[in-house]
């Protein structure tokens, strides 16, 4: 569009740079820096160098089983939720009359599941004689004590997002159905069965979108709060207590401003070293059509 | 597809090989198998949401007594209570706030991001790739980070226990996943009828109400409906901002209730998630074509 200032689509992106800067950079360096000081909100905020972060990593007991927690939670339930997404999806990509139904299906949890209604629901499902411990008894096994036993009460959790791997599944499948399907067949032909198929034509085809679900799921994992905000309350024994539940009691139950953003900036530092990992390592293994390394 | 049906006419006119019979039968199988497994899988995922549809027209008691969905002695005695609450408000109050909230940020949502990701698919301007970049960044950008500052300045500001820190911040565009989602959207439509109506003497801004939002309609119709049920599911942005019960939505409203009725009045509570829940439900299945659509263009959390 020749004639137009070439300042002319700046007022189209206006709205976005005004609040980028506003409600996104100005608080990240905000709480950087922030990080550095002790504010209760009621003083002015004060310096206090590296003190936040040494107590951190040097005293702070809560920081150590909450960090663990997280990592524990973020490695588990990643990979199984991607794992069942791509697997359903896989048994999904096939030439079915009702692959809309269950695609709908599986997706309706995605859909709810940030819902505190489904939150709810599983504290219910997973209480001592709930749901899920009336069926074990049924088939005659024994009751678990979900939310009594440290390494069960995480596990509801991840098992409420594994849940909801529905929107995982719906990329996953749109990228299967996208394969060309000459492809199989000529890996038929030269002999090839269904499991070296998978492995060595879909599953390369497709690690962009891998790559894209690990990513976003990743992010997502370490922030989690609503699961044990509601369902566990980060107990027992603080064994689901994930880093944003102690950074939001930091932040906004002691109002300690400037500790909880160091906490902040740990869990920060960590999502973002993980992703630059990610990304680096892409080169090594993400395939994209057209380039010609591959 | 040509390749297939071709062998598929060789077989009618001679009788089929062994090895064609093996295959067509191991086709057959594994169509069964297939079949057998997503029915079980999807009965599992679905069955704690029907559960909790039956159970929420059970008593108490039996409630933690029986595992199938019918009930025994159907009530809506939990839906009349619980719909009371335990403050001076009833549910519907609730339902209400959350909809004061949802709809003033949808409709901001729609119309920043619709005009930014024109701004950025069909123009060119200084700092254009750097401003991109950022749309990607604060894709990956985990709130977590940004969050403490964003409550101070709001409290700075005098808006907490307001709608306004969960309206405004949409209403600039900050939501980066619409925007992207919007910008890539846009970049497949062809610009051969925007550049018709430019030699017409079309403005850049008649153009993009008259000829883009038209063509942009389902995507547009994808971000506010994903944006409703993002609004209506959020529960840390109203647990940060909101403090006064007059204000709360859905979401606190029913933490309140299970922290008021706890231990006793399960029906109650499991009455009113399954209200909660219908809202975003009957969203879904009207509309499930845009959600299914948006998430394999754009990608999505959830």
């Amino acid at each position: 569009m020749g004639g137009d200032s070439k300042f002319l689509g700046l007022w189209y992106v206006a709205p976005y740079v005004i609040g980028l800067l506003l409600f996104t950079a100005f608080p990240f360096v905000a709480s950087f820096f922030l990080s550095f000081t002790d504010y209760d909100l009621l003083s002015r905020p004060e310096w206090v160098g590296t003190k936040n972060y040494e107590k951190l990593f040097t005293r702070d007991r809560t920081f150590d089983k909450s960090l663990k927690v997280t990592l524990i939670y973020v490695f588990t339930t990643v990979p199984l939720k991607l794992t069942f997404a791509l697997f359903i999806a896989v048994v999904l990509n096939y030439r079915l009359k009702a692959i809309n139904l269950f695609r709908t299906a599986y997706y309706v949890p995605s859909i709810l599941g940030g819902s505190i209604a489904i939150a709810v629901l599983w504290r219910y499902i997973f209480a001592d004689t709930g749901l899920v411990n009336m069926m074990i008894e049924g088939f005659g096994g024994d009751p678990i004590n979900w939310f009594g036993e440290p390494a069960n009460a995480l596990f509801t959790i991840t098992l409420l997002r594994c849940w909801q791997f529905g929107s995982a599944m719906v990329i996953f499948l749109a990228a299967l159905q996208s394969v060309d399907k000459s492809l199989y067949e000529a890996a038929a032909i030269d002999g090839a069965g269904p499991w070296s198929i998978f492995r060595h034509v879909t599953l390369p085809l497709i690690t962009p979108v891998i790559f894209f679900n690990l990513i976003m799921q990743t992010v997502q994992a370490f922030q989690e709060f609503n699961g044990p905000y509601i369902i566990t309350q980060g107990g027992p024994l603080k064994s689901t207590y994930l880093l944003p539940l102690y950074i939001y009691d930091e932040a906004f139950k002691s109002f300690d401003m400037g500790y909880a953003s160091a906490i902040a900036w740990v869990l920060f530092s960590i999502i973002m070293v993980l992703t630059l990992i990610a990304f680096w390592s892409s080169k090594k293994w993400v395939y994209y059509a057209g380039d010609k390394r591959s | 597809m040509a390749h297939i049906s071709e062998v598929n006419v060789q077989a009618a006119a001679v009788p089929p090989t062994e090895i064609e019979v093996k295959l067509r039968r191991q086709r057959r199988i594994s169509a069964t198998l297939r079949y057998g497994l997503l029915v079980i899988v999807g009965l599992i995922m679905i069955y704690p949401l029907i559960w909790m549809i039956g159970a929420s027209f059970k008593t108490n008691a039996e409630m933690f007594s029986s595992a199938g969905f019918w009930p025994k002695e159907p009530t809506i005695q939990g839906y009349i209570d619980g719909w009371k609450t335990s403050t001076p408000y009833t549910f519907g109050h609730f339902f209400l706030n959350s909809l004061w909230i949802v709809l003033p940020k949808v409709i901001g949502t729609a119309i920043s991001c619709t005009l930014v990701a024109y701004g950025f698919a069909r123009f060119d301007f200084p700092g254009k790739k750097i401003l991109f970049v950022t749309v990607i960044a604060t894709l990956l950008l985990p709130n977590v980070v940004t969050r403490i500052p964003q409550y101070l300045l709001f409290r700075e500001l005098g808006w907490l226990d307001s709608f306004l820190p969960l309206w405004v911040p949409s209403a600039f565009a900050g939501d980066a996943f619409f925007v992207f989602m919007v910008i890539q959207f846009l970049r497949a439509i062809p610009r051969d009828m925007e550049e018709a109506a430019r030699v017409d003497g079309a403005s850049t801004l008649q153009t993009l109400i008259y000829i883009v939002v038209p063509m942009l309609a389902p995507a547009i119709i994808s971000v506010c409906l994903f944006q409703f049920m993002w609004t209506m599911n959020d529960f840390l942005g109203p647990l940060i901002y909101i403090s006064s019960v007059e204000n709360y939505p859905v979401s606190l409203a029913l933490k309140l209730s299970i922290d008021t009725t706890e231990a006793f009045n399960w029906n109650q509570i499991l009455a009113m998630s399954v209200l909660t829940l219908t809202p975003s439900l009957i969203v879904f299945f009207m509309a499930q074509k845009y959600f299914i659509e948006g998430i394999s263009s754009g990608g999505v959390k959830g």
